[in-house]
């Protein structure tokens, strides 16, 4: 069952984020962006990783995408002045480059080819709170002063009058 | 108990070294300032040649001169310094001389100097019977000449500075007579030089003075650097420079083959290239003639008396190493003779007062050093001793009458002075006479051992003997060419220069005076033993030269008494030939001289022209190092060199301006070469 | 259960989709988004190691990671708007004041 499913999910993931790096408009991109984060989030699921699952769609398609769009709102940027892109010779490079970076990722890939081993529980809700809140409380912690100045760093940086 | 003096020889050099420092002091803090402040309210400017032509010298020059009292100062300093010096110098000499013979050496270490390796060298002094009698020459010649410059110079500004440099040469001759190193000499030795120049180019403002300066500075670096070389090559050699070590090891080395002649002759003839550069000797003596830009105390103290004897000091100093080097030997003696003739004849013909005497200097000089060529080293060094006399007294009455005809230096315009200047020209005629060779007289009895020597010595040779004669009858001649010329006949003098004529001050005179009576008995000190005297003065060096100059001195001793007594003779009457000619062409018949310089146009303005050898070294050594210098300017370090530095910094530009293009600001740019560097490594581990 | 190498290709695909947008695109939003991806890509990775060894840490560091990518948008759209008003565009190209 794992493998059809994996492959359905991977090939969402991989034509929504295709689509997102390819369509001309911000808009289309982040309604991209949500399918491609849904299809990981079934990805995770299917590793076990219910928690991140749920994570995954509540803050990333739930509060990330949504901010991006409210941004596109915000700004509002006419469809013809957004900038013109063409397939330059720079273009086309950084795109084969970037091929050749998949090619080796799937080198890498293929060391890992063991068989599947006997799971234990490792993405539930309970191993992952207990994980966090004790063996990386120290961490959890810091990640709070990490969003605290994001929040604050946000604030001070689209504020009218800088 | 007497000893005990000995310890405080260090006193000899130090003294005049408190002395450049109060003067220094004095001069940067008082007559600098004094000075500058003078130049700025835009005072009268005395000129850099005034030696008082613009002041009234008629009456008492010396009361109307409201001298500051810091000049007083520097007029008490100056002197008493090296008179203070040359007491502790005759004391100290006084006590080697209580002391056995062959015990005659002190040397005094103040401190390790220099230490490298295997190399050591001591602040040392050493005085032994050579660098005593040095060491009495610099300082009494010395306190003569700073007592008579307090007069000669009493109407110059930079009065503190002249000290300075007059101090200063005082050691830095000191330190190279007292050395007991061939290092240290060569400190004083260039210490000397450092203040020949600056001396020569007291009147810098001038440009035959700072030109003169930079002549003699040139031309002593030539021969400094055979004198350096040669002092590596001692140090190869022996493995140390310390005089007693150098010389002890001598025998030993020289049976084991280690020192063989062409070592000797090497290190010898090196020593005498810079002996040739101090001393003034063909082909460097052009920078003499030239140093009398400078003030005429500093022609007689340093110019004739003290500096250019530098090198029959060393050569002297070195005999055990010549006498191992017939060759060196041989080409001292010839170097000698030539130059004793050679300026000689340039003497003749000489105008100016101060240039007859210097190439009269040159001359001498090259009796030194057929002296020393001949292995007669005693005699060379009496020789310097007497000529120190004698020729400081001539050079200090020569600047007596340049004083009084307030800077006119040219003998055409002199004449019948001896009215005028009893007293300088009473000394002057004796040291004439003295450097003539008349018997009774110092210069007699040095000059005459030279030329007996140069005749019966081992190393000598007749052709030696003739030269040396015939340069004694021509130095007769011109010699009295410029007292006839000066102090008698009719007065040629520019009328309003007559009218100041005068007698100088006691300060300048009572010099004479004192240097007078040393060139008539200085010499008596070394009366031969043929002429029933005691040579004292040769028994006195005996321990320096003991390495076998006796056996070289006295190898031909065996000719007779009655010969020696002939030479002399022959050489007083060539002297008294010279005189006579000189008395039959400038006092009976005084236009034959321009009759004869009429019928032999050539050879006369050759002579003139001092052979035209400037002129010679001008095209043949000197355009060609300055055209050279121009080209290694323009072509080597213009184009050369700079086109180098020039062109690594184009080049840095250039691919600056490509590589800069690198930095776009754009930041996919950035981030290509991010992911670029990011696929090249995770490529590296992979394929690895 | 697979085992993980299909995962971590997966993770390597969207990675190379997300780094070719970054360098690819003019336009600053999507670029944000690119990175997102990229983002994603690398808790793909985490989480399929993580199973595979059936242990936590790699749900923790895919939290973690989740967590720096909410701060960066956060931020980056601040930092967007903040020169959207200055100068009045969005073409990365044109913020090029920081060359020679």
């Amino acid at each position: 069952m794992e493998p059809i499913l994996f492959i359905v999910f991977g090939a969402i993931a991989v034509g929504g984020a295709i689509m997102v790096v390819t369509r001309r408009h911000p808009m289309s991109s982040a309604l991209f962006l949500i399918l491609t984060l849904f299809a990981v989030a079934a990805l995770f699921v299917l590793r076990q990783a219910h928690f991140l699952a749920a994570i995954q769609v509540i803050v990333y398609a739930g509060a990330v995408v949504v901010l991006f769009i409210f941004v596109i709102m915000l700004i509002n940027v006419p469809e013809n002045k957004l900038p013109l892109e063409r397939l330059t010779g720079f273009r086309f490079l950084g795109i084969m480059v970037a091929g050749l970076f998949i090619l080796e990722a799937a080198l890498v890939a293929r060391r890992f080819a063991t068989p599947g081993t006997p799971t234990a529980d490792s993405g539930s809700v309970e191993a992952v709170g207990r994980a966090l809140f004790t063996d990386y409380l120290l961490a959890f912690e810091v990640t709070s002063v990490l969003l605290l100045a994001a929040v604050i760093g946000a604030i001070a940086l689209a504020k009218k009058r800088i | 108990m007497v000893d005990g003096i000995l310890n405080y020889l260090w006193l000899v050099p130090a003294l005049p070294l408190l002395g450049v420092i109060v003067n220094s002091v004095i001069a940067l803090f008082v007559e600098r300032p004094l000075l500058l402040a003078e130049e700025d309210h835009g005072a009268p400017s005395h000129g850099p040649s005034t030696r008082g032509t613009s002041a009234p010298m008629g009456e008492g020059h010396g009361a109307s001169h409201a001298a500051p009292a810091y000049r007083k100062l520097v007029a008490f300093v100056g002197p008493a310094v090296v008179g203070a010096s040359f007491v502790v110098s005759l004391l100290a000499v006084l006590a080697l001389a209580a002391r056995p013979a062959h015990d005659r050496l002190f040397v005094q270490v103040l401190f390790p100097w220099i230490q490298a390796g295997t190399f050591f060298a001591p602040a040392a002094f050493q005085l032994d019977p050579l660098s005593s009698v040095m060491i009495l020459v610099v300082t009494g010649v010395g306190f003569l000449i700073h007592v008579y410059s307090v007069g000669y110079m009493s109407h110059e500004k930079a009065f503190a500075r002249y000290f300075i440099y007059l101090n200063l040469f005082t050691f830095a001759m000191l330190l190279l007579v007292l050395g007991s190193n061939f290092l240290l000499m060569f400190v004083g030795w260039e210490g000397v030089g450092l203040c020949s120049y600056l001396l020569i180019g007291y009147w810098y403002e001038k440009k035959s003075a700072a030109d003169a300066g930079k002549k003699a500075f040139i031309v002593n670096r030539v021969g400094d650097f055979g004198f350096l070389v040669a002092v590596f090559l001692i140090f190869w050699t022996f493995g140390t420079v310390e005089y007693t070590e150098v010389f002890g090891k001598i025998p030993g080395l020289a049976a084991s083959g280690v020192l063989t002649t062409g070592i000797a002759t090497a290190i010898t003839l090196l020593l005498f290239v810079g002996a040739v550069g101090k001393s003034a000797q063909i082909p460097l003596y052009v920078w003499l003639p030239d140093a009398m830009e400078g003030p005429t105390p500093v022609s007689a103290l340093i110019h004739a008396a003290t500096m250019v004897t530098a090198g029959v000091y060393m050569v002297a100093r070195t005999n055990a190493l010549y006498l191992l080097a017939p060759t060196s030997m041989a080409v001292v003696a010839v170097v000698g003779a030539a130059t004793a003739l050679f300026s000689a004849t340039i003497g003749i013909t000489q105008n100016d007062i101060k240039r007859v005497l210097a190439y009269s200097t040159v001359s001498q000089l090259g009796y030194m050093f057929l002296a020393c060529g001949v292995g007669a080293f005693t005699a060379g060094i009496f020789h310097l001793m007497t000529h120190a006399f004698f020729k400081a007294l001539l050079f200090l009455g020569s600047g007596s009458v340049i004083h009084a005809l307030s800077g006119e230096q040219d003998m055409r315009k002199m004449g019948s002075l001896r009215k005028h200047l009893p007293i300088t020209f009473t000394t002057m005629f004796i040291a004439t006479l003295a450097i003539s060779g008349i018997p009774g007289l110092s210069g007699f009895f040095s000059k005459d051992e030279i030329l007996w020597k140069s005749f019966s010595s081992g190393h000598g040779h007749v052709g030696l003997w003739l030269v040396g004669t015939a340069a004694a009858g021509i130095t007769a001649f011109y010699m009295f060419r410029l007292v006839f010329l000066t102090f008698f006949g009719d007065s040629r003098m520019e009328p309003e220069v007559e009218k100041h004529v005068h007698e100088s001050p006691y300060s300048m005179t009572v010099p004479l005076m004192l240097l007078a009576v040393l060139s008539v008995a200085g010499g008596w000190i070394g009366i031969p033993h043929v002429l029933g005297g005691y040579n004292y003065f040769e028994e006195w060096l005996a321990p320096v030269f003991a390495h076998g100059a006796e056996g070289a001195a006295h190898g031909g001793a065996h000719a007779s008494a009655a010969l020696e007594v002939l030479l002399m003779a022959g050489s007083v009457g060539v002297a008294l030939c010279g005189i006579g000619l000189a008395w039959y062409l400038y006092r009976v018949r005084t236009e034959v001289p321009k009759e004869i310089a009429d019928r032999v146009p050539g050879l006369y303005d050759l002579v003139l022209n001092k052979y035209y050898v400037d002129e010679i070294y001008d095209v043949a050594i000197v355009r060609k190092i300055v055209n050279g210098s121009i080209w290694l300017w323009e072509a080597f370090d213009t184009a050369f060199l700079d086109g180098i530095v020039n062109g690594i910094a184009a080049l840095v530009k250039g691919a600056g301006e490509r590589t800069r293009r690198l930095q776009t600001g754009v930041v996919g740019n950035y981030a290509f070469s991010l992911l670029l560097g990011a696929v090249i490594l995770v490529g590296f581990l992979l394929w690895s | 259960m697979m085992d993980p190498s299909a995962y971590l290709l997966l993770s390597g695909i969207l990675f190379g989709i997300g780094v070719a947008g970054v360098v690819v695109r003019k336009n600053v939003l999507i670029i944000l988004m690119s990175v997102e991806i990229m983002l994603n890509a690398v808790n793909v990775a985490f989480i399929a190691v993580g199973s595979h060894l059936g242990d936590v840490t790699g749900s923790v560091f895919a939290f973690m990671v989740m967590t720096v990518a909410a701060a960066e948008a956060a931020v980056g759209l601040a930092i967007l708007i903040a020169i959207f008003r200055l100068k009045e565009t969005i073409d990365i190209t044109e913020l090029s004041v920081l060359k020679w």
